[in-house]
């Protein structure tokens, strides 16, 4: 039978949280399919990040072109690796780096694609994978040709894989392409508010449907003792920095409590704050995807609500 | 400076998806479309180059049927040119399939850029850009949010988790996947867009139908909510009361 | 520098009246001569803004205007402003007006504010210079049909809760007598349903032979081409009245006002003439049959829509009804009929809310309730559905909860019936 490829990210020397979760359903499967799970990093440290992971071989990916993120390297050194493995099936996070490896490899490959995979499961000999298309509010079943498909995998879909290995590792010279470079890496903008270490954060979304509403969330946040974050929307409008992005995009939070205000739930935005202790939404969908998430939820207008509660914290 | 921007039409999520639960298949023809709205900050970003660099801008898209709008709204927003490809496409025309009709395009038209949305809410045979840049083997990177033309290169900014980014430079050809443009996409009156309808036109061309690789897709269905938030009922003052008493029983408030 | 020659006719015949000489020159456009007057001439010379340059500046529009009793603007500022080269195009003013008509009816130079505004907001909005948040009430009514943004599929989901037959055209198959015009506030806001439900159980106890367009009906665009669209007004008359046209009726009744207004003045510059009364007109003769037995012990005080009372001259109507409600005390207020006062939500206020704000102490809607408050009102009555949401919300937060209710005349009516 077939392999199963697993695209690792390395960060700092370890390979990510992400990566493991694809390692652990990538064994999953390859008991079921009795065949070998192969892993590809890249960059100097890639060997040894790889070392002791939970794969049959791995292929560490080496050259002076492969040591920063730069996608068309990348792309093409994945290719070199897919061309020799052949793999039944190539797992990729769905992360930037994922965005831009898997559709562009299966491309290359003119194998199909399946994106924003959530679980994956063997029936007989086929793989059957499941998509979370239309914003988290439909799923998709989709059967996998026995040749050779991607996917690319929602983060936070599987445990991630904490059993230690030996993969037999090969090395192997990145490809050489000239035409992409990287110029600089730009740490994340210093903010005077790191709302990862906010205990309490007043969430906005699209339903604040104005940024000079804004003053009625960080009325509400000034009430309650929290900080306002928000959804990509309302950075993409400009309306609040990035650095106050909850999801996959932004910062990963924990607070005790969440506000989620007018925010939908993309499945991007919830991978980023599922986890609070609390989460209190308001929108007026009832069947938005945040609801799934929320411990309570109400759908009346934010624009009533927020200063409905700023007006009972400050009364107190 | 040639730009080519891809735009598509995704089910409007304003109103309910149509499935057909016994078989599910998606109800294409009962559902409404509107613009994918990451397209239209690729068009966004297209037209800031314009403004900047003096690009010339097209706008493309698949003839699924109900593109001519869109298109005319692109036009009526400051873009030069409006593309539809026309053949064995429909509502229901795989992400693949379209790809790979503007590759095939690509092969035949010269542009230096192409800019479409990073990732759209129906693709789940794969995002249009990254697609249409693996086909033709040229460079193209996703989450892009920044981009400008520097001489012979063109840089942009990719944008990664935890609010990290980079900057690179690339030649032309080019594929870009725009996460955001760097200001709201802007506004179309409608007498310009139907202005637009009656003194411009949508050059249409005929693009071959090749053989893609397509998805086996055994249904659609609805996800099962491992829960539900417990509602909470009456007005936004009841409403408040009750959060309140939520938040003093759990201590994040005083009281 | 384009300096301004004075004019003064040898004879001026106004009204009749001979004026001779330097007796006529206050009729004529004041003598300026040392301004840049290009500024002006721009606004001036976009169709429709003509009338700004007649302005002698009198003020009395600044005594009656609505906005400058919580702001800085009138009609004669705009003026004053642009004379001395500040760019309307690109100031707050442009977009403060609420196209209530106060000023017009006293302008002694037919100042006309209520073409001025949506002639020059056309060219800001082709510019994009106009607020985002009037953009996207713009932006969903066009991709809606209505500008809250609310899936056009479920615009008669409000039938439901009336529990009386409503009749949708395209299913209903035969000639009606009136055709209810119910519009977007009164199909989707909650308050706004409220009125649309005790008006449906009217039509049906008084036997009214009518039906509603359903999802084949969209915004009626008044408010929109106020504000500057239109374009977009076009385009939903255009569909409006392809629609109606598929049916037989023999008159529309209208809920809103503003959709009034449309009817009366605009849609037959489309080809869409028919007879049309707002619900109050339509409702006023009715009052024998309508078994109003419940009394409404309050004092009770109307609200003059703008676009009901000033801009088409209907003060009667809404009162009748009030009237013929058992124990109802109606009083006035210093504000009403002709100088009644403006709620805000005109010629785009509606969707300006967070803008409007930074430029005025207070909103129109709050300084109107205050002044029902003032006159001891229980209950204020309104007829447009952009007022019951504006007022109420305005009852909130000037602290008068509990003080002052807020009713649509259709609700009080309905209660007084005993239909709801």
């Amino acid at each position: 039978m077939g392999s199963i490829l697993v695209v690792t990210e390395i960060l700092g020397g370890n390979i990510s949280d992400t990566s493991r979760e694809l390692l652990s359903k990538a064994r999953e499967l390859s008991q079921a399919l009795s065949g070998e799970v192969v892993a590809v990093g890249f960059g100097s440290q890639a060997a040894q990040a790889l070392a002791h992971i939970d794969a049959d071989r791995a292929i560490a990916v080496t050259g002076q072109a492969v040591e920063q993120y730069l996608p068309l390297v990348y792309e093409r050194s994945l290719l070199q690796a897919l061309e020799q493995e052949s793999p039944q099936l190539t797992m990729v996070a769905n992360t930037t780096m994922g965005l831009d490896l898997g559709a562009g490899v299966a491309a290359g490959r003119g194998v199909p694609l399946v994106a924003y995979c959530n679980a994956l499961t063997v029936d007989g000999d086929e793989i059957v994978a499941q998509s979370q298309v239309f914003a988290g509010k439909l799923l998709a079943e989709v059967v996998l040709p026995r040749e050779e498909a991607v996917v690319t995998i929602l983060p936070g879909s599987f445990p991630a894989s904490m059993v230690e290995g030996h993969p037999t590792i090969t090395a192997m010279e990145a490809a050489s392409v000239p035409g992409m470079a990287l110029i600089q890496i730009l740490a994340p903008e210093k903010s005077d508010v790191d709302i990862t270490r906010a205990d309490i954060l007043v969430s906005v979304g699209r339903g604040i449907q104005d940024p000079e509403n804004l003053t009625l969330a960080d009325e509400l946040a000034e009430a309650i003792g929290g900080v306002v974050s928000c959804s990509r929307p309302v950075v993409d409008a400009g309306w609040l920095p990035k650095a106050r992005q909850v999801g996959k995009s932004g910062q990963t939070v924990k607070p005790k409590l969440y506000l989620a205000l007018g925010i939908s739930g993309a499945p991007e935005h919830l991978q980023g704050m599922k986890d609070a202790d609390l989460i209190i939404a308001a929108n007026t969908d009832e069947s938005a995807s945040i609801m799934d998430v929320a411990h309570y939820g109400t759908t009346v207008d934010i624009l009533d609500l927020m200063p409905a509660l700023t007006e009972r914290l400050r009364g107190e | 400076m040639r730009i080519l921007v891809l735009s598509k039409s995704v089910p409007d999520l304003v109103e309910e998806l149509a499935l057909d639960e016994d078989n599910g298949e998606l109800l294409h023809d009962d559902m409404t479309y509107v613009p994918s709205e990451w397209d239209d900050h690729a068009l966004e970003e297209a037209l800031l180059l314009k403004e900047e660099v003096g690009a010339e801008v097209t706008v493309l898209a698949v003839d699924t049927g109900d593109v001519d709008n869109m298109l005319f709204t692109a036009l009526a927003k400051g873009a030069d040119h409006a593309v539809k490809l026309t053949g064995d496409f429909d509502l229901a025309t795989s992400n693949r399939k379209r790809a790979q009709a503007i590759a095939n395009y690509l092969r035949d038209n010269t542009f230096d850029l192409v800019l479409s949305g990073v990732q759209a809410i129906d693709d789940i045979d794969g995002q249009i850009p990254a697609i249409v840049a693996g086909l033709l083997e040229w460079p193209h990177a996703s989450v892009v949010t920044e981009v400008s033309i520097q001489g012979e290169q063109i840089h942009f900014r990719q944008e990664y988790g935890g609010g990290l980014q980079a900057e690179f430079s690339a030649q032309a050809p080019l594929v870009l996947g725009i996460q955001a443009a760097r200001k709201p996409p802007r506004y179309a009156s409608i007498a310009k867009v139907r202005q637009m309808m009656k003194s411009s036109t949508v050059d249409e061309i005929d693009a071959s139908a090749d053989t893609v690789p397509e998805l086996e897709i055994r249904r659609f269905f609805k996800p099962v909510a491992a829960g539900h938030a417990e509602m909470i009922e009456g007005d936004p003052e009841e409403v408040a009361d009750r959060i309140i008493t939520i938040l003093k029983e759990r201590k994040l408030v005083r009281g | 520098m384009q300096k301004a020659k004075p004019i003064e006719l040898e004879l001026a015949v106004v009204n009749g009246i001979e004026l001779p000489g330097h007796w006529n020159r206050m009729f004529e456009p004041r003598v300026i001569s040392e301004y840049d007057l290009s500024v002006l001439d721009q606004v001036t010379s976009i169709e429709g803004a003509e009338s700004l340059g007649y302005c002698y500046q009198c003020g009395k529009c600044t005594a009656v205007c609505p906005v400058d009793t919580v702001g800085d603007y009138s009609p004669r500022k705009v003026f004053r402003r642009t004379q001395l080269g500040a760019s309307l195009i690109d100031s707050p003013d442009l977009w403060l007006c609420t196209t209530c008509r106060n000023c017009l009816r006293v302008c002694p130079k037919e100042v006309n504010m209520i073409e001025i505004m949506p002639a020059v907001r056309e060219q800001a909005v082709l510019e994009g210079k106009a607020p985002e948040e009037l953009l996207t009430a713009f932006e969903n009514t066009a991709r809606y049909g209505n500008p809250l943004g609310e899936p056009p599929r479920k615009r008669a989901d409000w039938v439901k809760a009336a529990e009386v037959p409503v009749p949708v055209m395209s299913q209903h198959k035969a000639p009606v007598d009136v055709l209810w015009f119910v519009e977007c506030y009164p199909s989707y806001h909650p308050r706004g349903k409220d009125a649309s439900v005790a008006l449906a159980r009217l039509f049906n106890a008084l036997g009214i032979e009518f039906g509603i367009l359903g999802t084949e009906e969209k915004c009626s665009g008044d408010s929109q081409r106020m504000a500057g669209e239109k374009g977009l007004f076009d385009m939903l008359a255009e569909h409006n009245i392809k629609m109606l046209s598929k049916y037989q009726f023999n008159q529309i009744v209208v809920t809103d006002p503003h959709a009034f207004n449309a009817f009366l003045h605009e849609y037959p510059k489309y080809g869409g003439e028919w007879p049309v009364q707002h619900y109050t007109q339509f409702l006023a003769p009715l009052i024998d049959q309508m078994n109003l037995t419940r009394p409404i012990p309050k004092k009770v005080t109307f609200h003059d829509p703008c676009y009901l009372g000033r801009h088409n001259g209907e003060y009667e109507a809404p009162r009748n009804l009030l009237k013929a409600i058992p124990e109802l005390d109606l009083v006035e207020m210093g504000h009403c009929r002709e100088t009644a006062y403006c709620c805000g939500g005109g010629g785009g206020g509606m969707w300006l809310d967070s803008f409007v704000r930074d430029y005025t102490s207070q909103r129109l809607s709050e300084k109107r309730v205050r002044e029902a408050v003032e006159y001891g009102a229980d209950i204020l009555a309104v007829t447009c559905p952009y007022e019951v949401s504006r007022f109420e919300d305005a009852v909130k937060s000037t602290g008068n909860t509990g003080k002052l209710e807020v009713k649509d005349i259709a609700e009080l009516l309905a209660y007084s019936a005993q239909l709801i």
